[in-house]
């Protein structure tokens, strides 16, 4: 057997450390909470709807903003224009700005006294307090997620098949969902996980647009503050336990969704490993997000 | 058919110069050149997957030079064959055929006759990223002849196949080359096309240096390049006096021939050079003595390189090597006939 190099171990201590500041918070929660507490939490309404509100919310706007990130992302991946440097530094602001900053921003351009506020008053959406003005914050501060990693998934199609399918005969649109799409599926597909997790564990931008109805985030920090964490708590743990059955879902899922699309062995080993550590560090973020 | 006038493409390292070049129907037409002389660049130009800068391409009298790659119908089939990975052999064959408004039947139909002609009906319904570079190569040709294409373009479809697959595919390309289908086949490779071609036009730097029939570029190459590119070793430029080709201005070989002087090339088989220990007394008129300078196993025999004030390469036998005890620096006598010395 090899001797441990002293290299390996200072890493893997520093490493168990940066676990153990993770995981001891969240496994000190779970301790400190009475299962009793936690399934009468799970019985009360409020906490139910909250759950369920911020799941859909959070499908609808990955879905919604999806239609138009997945096409930005394959013009920014495969076209040359001008302006395509700051457009993907424009992409990646929401990541860097405070998201109470970003809630208020969006708040400005679909308030009631805005140009769109004003339009969609008229037939009757409105966004603030609205599970819709919800779902636009919580893509506002998650669609980096979707862009970048589709943008790199188109990227790394070869260009050569698409000139291939395009010699054949196909459309440009042709080859875009026969080629193009399904070859950069898996890198869509955890873009969308991304999103979709990064969507149900926001806080800061939602509570500006959309203190009512609340989603899950906005109900602890609700209970904390009213009540105290003794009371805060169990709805913290609630949510986390969903959001690992959502991410245990999505992961059993996702190879077979991704099957249909695209079987190529040694591209699946090579996106499986690095699609497992985005969406494990995301949801990780989410658990801290709900605390 | 195909027509190619004037066409110039700037890249940033290289250039193609006012190129030329036509292609009848049913030819096999093949570009020879070296690595990075411009060959797949101007496939990619024909099948419209780079454009040029100027010129233009005319495929039966129509301008296509700005036509769009789809609506083209120029097949390529890339060196890296560019097979699909998400789909299985039998989706890639029938890529094309999605263009066409054609039955089930119909589709099914041509994809099973095609996948008979290039010998793969046992893999349809395998992955691509299952198949060798051979089955690869056949699959890649089985889909673009799907398409029913005016010229199916090969970029270098022998290179990376063994010498058996070589064989197989030569035989398969001559076949669809049988049944009327026009070819460009672009290649470094000289010998790997020889048996194919009834048009080699040879591009070096960007430009085309010769066009012609395989006997018209291998009897009389018209630059040293394109000789030693395309094997023959003994080539000179030379100056015809007294019925002698003078070369370099210090040595001279006796030929046959009614011209008297001028300017032109002298070409000497190598396999017509006997060497000799001493001066041997025949009807030769060309004898020199000379100074071996390399010895170099090649596929039909050895090249005996010697230096008799310039470079002349000699083919001969193991056997011959052996029983004449050759060796580097060895000091020789080199005879041929003058009937061997073609001036041109």
């Amino acid at each position: 057997m090899n001797k441990p190099q002293p290299f390996n171990i200072i890493f893997s201590l520093l490493g168990a450390l940066i676990l153990l500041f993770i995981i001891a918070p969240l496994i000190g929660m779970v301790i400190a909470t009475s299962p009793q507490d936690i399934i009468e939490t799970s019985k009360d309404t409020e906490v139910q709807k909250s759950i369920w509100l911020t799941v859909w919310t959070s499908i609808c706007s990955t879905i919604f903003f999806a239609i138009a990130a997945i096409p930005l992302s394959y013009l920014l991946a495969k076209k040359s224009f001008r302006f395509k440097h700051l457009i993907n530094g424009i992409i990646d602001l929401p990541i860097v700005i405070p998201h109470t900053a970003a809630g208020i921003a969006v708040l400005g351009f679909i308030s009631r006294n805005s140009y769109i506020g004003k339009l969609s008053s008229n037939i009757g959406l409105d966004f603030v307090g609205h599970p819709a003005g919800i779902a636009a914050a919580m893509a506002f501060v998650s669609i980096p997620f979707l862009i970048n990693a589709a943008r790199d998934g188109f990227a790394k199609v070869p260009v050569k098949l698409e000139k291939a399918a395009l010699n054949l005969g196909a459309s440009p649109s042709r080859v875009f969902f026969t080629i193009s799409l399904p070859l950069a599926w898996k890198s869509i597909l955890s873009g969308l996980i991304m999103m979709f997790a990064r969507g149900m564990s926001e806080f800061g931008a939602v509570v500006i647009i959309a203190y009512h109805p609340m989603i899950t985030p906005v109900l602890i920090y609700e209970r904390f503050s009213s009540f105290g964490l003794k009371y805060a708590r169990p709805v913290a743990i609630i949510f986390i336990a969903v959001c690992l059955i959502v991410f245990i879902i999505l992961r059993l899922l996702s190879p077979k969704i991704s099957k249909s699309f695209y079987n190529h062995k040694e591209h699946k080993v090579l996106h499986k490993d690095r699609k497992d550590f985005m969406v494990m560090f995301i949801f990780f973020v989410t658990f801290v997000h709900s605390l | 058919m195909l027509e190619i006038k004037n066409i110039s493409k700037n890249l940033e390292d290289f250039n193609l110069k006012n190129l030329n070049l036509s292609v009848n129907k049913g030819d096999y037409f093949v570009l020879l050149g070296i690595s990075g002389a411009g060959k797949t660049i101007l496939l990619e130009i024909i099948a419209g997957i780079t454009s040029p800068d100027s010129g233009e391409i005319f495929l039966n009298k129509k301008n296509i030079t700005k036509q769009k790659i789809q609506k083209r119908r120029i097949g390529l089939v890339f060196q890296d064959y560019a097979v699909f990975p998400h789909l299985n052999v039998k989706n890639n064959i029938a890529y094309p055929l999605k263009n066409e408004k054609l039955s089930a039947f119909e589709k099914n139909k041509q994809i099973l006759k095609l996948a008979e002609e290039m010998n793969i009906t046992h893999l349809l319904n395998r992955k691509t990223t299952t198949l060798s570079g051979g089955e690869l190569q056949r699959v890649a040709l089985a889909r673009t002849l799907a398409l029913k294409p005016k010229i199916l373009l090969l970029d270098e479809p022998l290179a990376s196949l063994d010498i058996q697959l070589k064989n197989e595919l030569r035989s398969l390309l001559r076949n669809i080359n049988k049944k009327g289908q026009t070819i460009i086949h672009v290649t470094h490779d000289y010998q790997e096309v020889i048996s194919l071609a009834n048009k080699i036009a040879i591009i070096n730097n960007g430009s085309i240096e010769q066009t012609g029939t395989p006997n018209e570029i291998f009897q009389h190459p018209k630059s040293q390049f394109i000789a030693n590119f395309t094997g023959i070793k003994n080539f000179f430029k030379a100056e015809l006096k007294n019925k002698q080709a003078i070369i370099n201005n210090s040595i001279a070989f006796t030929l046959l021939t009614d011209k008297t002087k001028g300017k032109g090339n002298v070409l000497i088989k190598s396999q017509d050079i006997i060497i000799s220990e001493n001066k041997v007394e025949s009807s030769a008129c060309n004898n020199f003595k000379g100074i071996i300078t390399d010895i170099i196993p090649a596929p039909l025999g050895i090249e005996i390189f010697t230096d008799i004030g310039i470079q002349l390469v000699a083919l001969i036998t193991t056997q011959s090597l052996k029983k004449l005890n050759l060796y580097k620096g060895k000091n020789i006598w080199i005879s041929f006939k003058a009937s061997c010395v073609k001036f041109f």
